[in-house]
């Protein structure tokens, strides 16, 4: 029979409207203020929370509902003021040695999150915060890998008893090693060659010395990059840790660049130290006496100079972890440990120079703008890094090193920054900050208020304007209006967990007025078949079929370029690209199957009933042709 | 109905309309060459730093209290009410590059406790941005090759269902709605942030979605009636679209006025530039596109299906 929707087809659009109205419904429970405690090595001893509620009893300020794990303990608190009261009362009772981060409990009902049901999550623009695009320097990756090579070529000749007059880099993916003869050179190819596979060897003569040149692939070089990325991402992951805050970003951006976003952070400064902080260690030996000018630099340590071997020893990035301790004598020291490689490496240099002076470097990347001139003509500016090394240990080497050795000598103050510092990892490359924002809560809380407010309004504004001008089926559209913001709602918080911003509202909203577009078509069409004298039944068959291609035209193109903006933008043209997405596809279902299944409730299987879809006019067709062509 | 009592003879003025549009558009052009755009932070560079008064706060006063004070650059302006503004100045130079960042950190904080201070109102600091001069160029870059690929999509997509004319209709209509709403942008010295690059965006997808609808009818006519010059169908085609046209750009309209009254500072440009954008729009979806397709002498052959008796079911899926 003509518009009736068979009965599965009902149901399906109802289960379809109550799980977009389940999986809508955790917005609407405020998230409670919270604090998460964890230490920041060890896991939670049982002697801690008694040490918090007493903490909190002499603050005065009133918890529930503690979440008590091995790792970490959670407690509610009535408002941001507790909250934040609550923090720094819990710090000063258990001590620097514990991370209290700020955090949102959410008070959605047991029986709805075990459907997977939650909330959406807030941009940073909605909820105050801070947000940070981190440059990551390749060029100084790829130079530190050449470095290392360059030292390992050294030693490799030197066990093979192979003579060279020199090793230079030329470039920071090239570098050359100089020989008397071709047979020396040769018989080093051969040796090199094994231990480097990623660096291609060329030989050269120049003024009679045989050189042989080493390359770095630019397949090594791409990976590289890849690894230094992952590094540092990792290692910005561990220093967001120690900030407290609930839940951090730490993504990858194109190729070279990190997104840090921390929601609810209220002290920018304090980030941006942590996160800025780029330091790493490097192990040396002091240089022999009598050695070459060209082999050493000299540091002041404590006022007197100290000449330092430029051969690396180890690298910071071997080192697993660093442990502030007080020594047998009491004395304030810091314990690293060595990964294996490490511990080997460590091992072979301190054997054979037990009684010489082993010095740890502590090597401080900082950054400048430098302007130069491109072949345009045009002013450019770079970003420059350079390196501030400090000579932070001087100390015979007493015997063979392992995998464990202790840096003494520091004052407490040096020994307690240094430990956190080589723990946090060195950096595989130095980071700067290109682009940041801090969005203060009360902006956020603005934001979001204002930005539902507009929904709210724009929404009841069409929902008059549909009413008034298609009547009944106005109803339908305005009811599928409903049901879509609905259904975005709870696409965005629980299939696709995508983040709320601004712009995300600005396309929620816009979807709202777009989205009786499709009804707008259809509605026009049944409006025309009626005004042509089609029966009621007929024309509203007619009208539902003959915009749909119209529909389905438009949305695609539109979710197209909705696509393109998604994979080129980002931060808030992605936040309203992805909003845009899912509103055309919801929205397509609700305006078309959707407002069908109402009409057809309405109106379906009944014969010769009048449509209450407006005014319309009955018209000829013949005559609408002859005043189009101006007869 | 109401809007379409009569029939609007719309391509009687088309080359009225050409020439009106081929003027705004050099004109557009013009200002964009001489006038460019006032671009925001977000493409630039520096730092912009955004304060809450308790009560109204006089620009000049602030301005002078700055100038003062040594920050001789610094740009005020008023955002959403009387009560907040907006201080944006440039980047510090002489700062070394890794500590801009924590730098307008200091600044920020360093100005909310001087123009506390000096004007006695309670000042709070809603938060501050900061874009090194090496980000903000590549934005441009990105939004601009964005829209490229936008468009040369759509240029395939619609020369995949309709015909090649009707794609270089829809284009021309994308191209002279993004080249007038840049321009007024321009001409008016709007700030162009990354916002707006969104919003302009969007322009694309609603312009577009008027021009299919109006393709879509000209295509439908052309295969279903059988008198009438290729004028004459494109008459009847906007005719029978005007009502549904003219709806969809009032409940958008209604939409976008909501945003700018309610919807609070942040996402005023934003609305400023799709309001511009969905009026042009629907006047390029109505004299534009299809003053193109018939400059390109669409005929009827151009939209007949392979298989003629199909025609008019076609369209039924």
């Amino acid at each position: 029979m003509l518009n009736k929707y068979p009965a599965w087809k009902n149901i399906l659009i109802l289960i379809v409207v109550i799980l977009g109205f389940l999986y809508s419904l955790p917005n609407l429970y405020p998230d409670d203020p919270a604090l998460q405690i964890s230490h920041e090595l060890t896991e939670l001893s049982q002697g801690d929370m008694p040490v918090i509620t007493s903490a909190l009893e002499a603050a005065e300020v009133y918890f529930f509902g503690e979440e008590i794990d091995t790792e970490s303990i959670r407690i509610r608190l009535n408002n941001l003021d507790d909250q934040l009261r609550a923090k720094t009362a819990i710090e000063d009772a258990l001590g620097e040695s514990y991370i209290v981060a700020l955090n949102l409990a959410p008070t959605t009902p047991g029986w709805l999150q075990s459907i997977g049901a939650g909330k959406m999550n807030l941009g940073l623009d909605l909820q105050g915060g801070v947000h940070f695009l981190m440059e990551v320097d390749m060029d100084a990756a790829i130079i530190r890998r050449m470095e290392d090579n360059l030292s390992n070529v050294r030693t490799i000749l030197r066990e093979q008893r192979i003579r060279s007059r020199g090793l230079n880099l030329i470039s920071n993916s090239h570098l050359e090693v100089r020989f008397a003869n071709a047979e020396d050179r040769s018989q080093a190819r051969s040796e090199l060659v094994t231990n480097f596979p990623d660096l291609q060897m060329q030989n050269r003569e120049a003024e009679g010395v045989f050189i042989l040149d080493m390359r770095m692939t630019p397949a090594t070089a791409l990976q590289i990059q890849t690894d230094t990325l992952q590094a540092n991402r990792t290692t910005l992951l561990n220093r967001v840790d120690t900030l407290g805050v609930s839940e951090p970003t730490v993504q990858q951006q194109g190729s070279d660049r990190i997104v840090v976003e921390l929601p609810g952070m209220q002290d920018p400064a304090q980030a941006i130290r942590i996160l800025q902080r780029i330091a790493t260690l490097e192990i040396h030996l002091e240089s022999e006496l009598g050695a070459s000018s060209l082999s050493y630099e000299t540091y002041d340590y404590e006022g007197i100079p100290v000449n330092v071997d430029n051969n690396v020893v180890l690298q910071g990035d071997r080192i697993s972890n660093a442990v502030y301790q007080l020594d047998q004598n009491s004395q304030p020291s810091v314990v690293l440990s060595l990964d294996a490689q490490g511990g080997n490496q460590m091992n072979r240099a301190t054997r054979d120079n037990v009684g010489r002076r082993m010095d740890i470097l502590l090597i401080e990347t900082k950054s400048r703008t430098i302007t130069s001139i491109n072949e345009d003509g045009e002013e450019i500016e770079d970003i420059e890094f350079y390196e501030e090394k400090e000579l932070i240990m001087h100390a015979t080497i007493q015997q063979a090193l392992g995998r464990q050795f202790s840096i003494t000598g520091l004052t407490p103050r040096e020994a307690s920054d240094l430990a956190p510092l080589i723990r946090s990892g060195s950096l595989a490359a130095p980071m700067t900050i290109v682009e940041q924002s801090v969005i203060g809560p009360s902006m956020g809380q603005e934001n979001l208020d204002q930005g539902l407010l507009g929904v709210q309004v724009a929404a009841g504004l069409v929902v008059l304007f549909m009413f008034f001008y298609y009547r009944t089926f106005g109803m339908a559209a305005n009811a599928a209006l409903i049901m879509n913001i609905l259904m975005i709602v709870a696409v965005m918080s629980s299939i696709i967990p995508a983040t709320l911003t601004l712009p995300g509202i600005v396309g929620i909203v816009l979807t709202v007025g777009m989205a009786v577009d499709a009804n707008v078509l259809i509605f026009t069409r049944i409006r025309e078949e009626l005004s042509e004298g089609a029966p009621a039944q007929k024309a509203i068959d007619a009208g539902y079929n003959r915009a749909f291609s119209t529909i389905i035209d438009a949305n695609l193109t539109t979710f197209l370029v909705a696509a393109v903006l998604y994979t080129i933008g980002t931060g808030p043209v992605r936040g309203f690209a992805i909003t845009l997405m899912i509103g055309i596809i919801t929205s397509m279902f609700t305006a078309i199957v959707g407002t069908r299944a109402i009409v057809n409730l309405i109106y379906g299987g009944k014969s010769g009933k009048t449509l209450s879809i407006g005014s319309y006019r009955m018209m000829a067709k013949q005559d609408d042709l002859n005043i189009a062509a101006g007869k | 109905m109401l809007l379409t009592e009569k029939q609007i003879d719309f391509m009687g003025v088309r080359k009225i309309a050409g020439i009106g549009s081929i003027i705004l558009v050099i004109v557009s052009i013009l200002s964009l060459a001489f006038n460019s755009l006032e671009f925001g932070l977000d493409f630039t560079s520096g730092t912009s730093v955004r304060l809450s008064y308790s009560e109204a706060v006089v620009v000049q006063d602030v301005n002078q209290t700055l100038r003062d004070n040594g920050y001789e650059d610094a740009v005020v302006v008023t955002f959403g009410s009387d009560r907040d503004i907006r201080i944006l100045l440039p980047v510090d130079e002489t700062v070394a590059v890794g500590e801009q960042a924590a730098q307008a950190v200091i600044v920020g904080e360093s100005i909310a406790e001087l123009l506390q201070s000096s004007s006695g109102s309670e000042i709070s600091l809603l938060g501050s941005d900061y874009v090194s001069a090496k980000v903000g160029g590549e934005l441009v870059e990105s939004g601009g090759i964005g829209m490229l690929v936008a468009l040369a999509i759509i240029m395939v997509y619609i020369a995949m269902r309709f015909q090649f004319k009707f794609s270089v209709g829809a284009v021309v209509a994308l191209a002279h709605d993004l080249i007038i709403t840049l321009g007024i942008f321009s001409l008016f010295r709007i700030e162009f942030n990354l916002n707006t690059l969104a919003a302009l965006l969007a322009i694309i997808g609603y312009s577009l979605n008027d021009t299919i609808v109006v393709s879509d009818r000209i295509r439908e006519n052309f295969r279903r009636l059988r008198t009438g010059t290729p004028l004459e169908m494109v008459n009847i085609s906007l005719n029978q679209t005007l009502s549904r046209t003219l709806i969809t750009s009032l409940t958008t309209l209604l939409v976008l006025f909501s945003i700018l009254f309610i919807g609070g500072e942040s996402t005023q440009g934003f609305a400023v530039a799709l309001i511009i954008g969905v009026v042009i729009g629907t006047y390029s979806s109505i004299y534009i596109a299809s003053n193109v397709i018939l400059y390109m002498n669409v005929t009827r052959e151009d939209l007949m299906l392979p298989v003629k008796e199909g025609a008019e079911l076609d369209d039924i899926p």
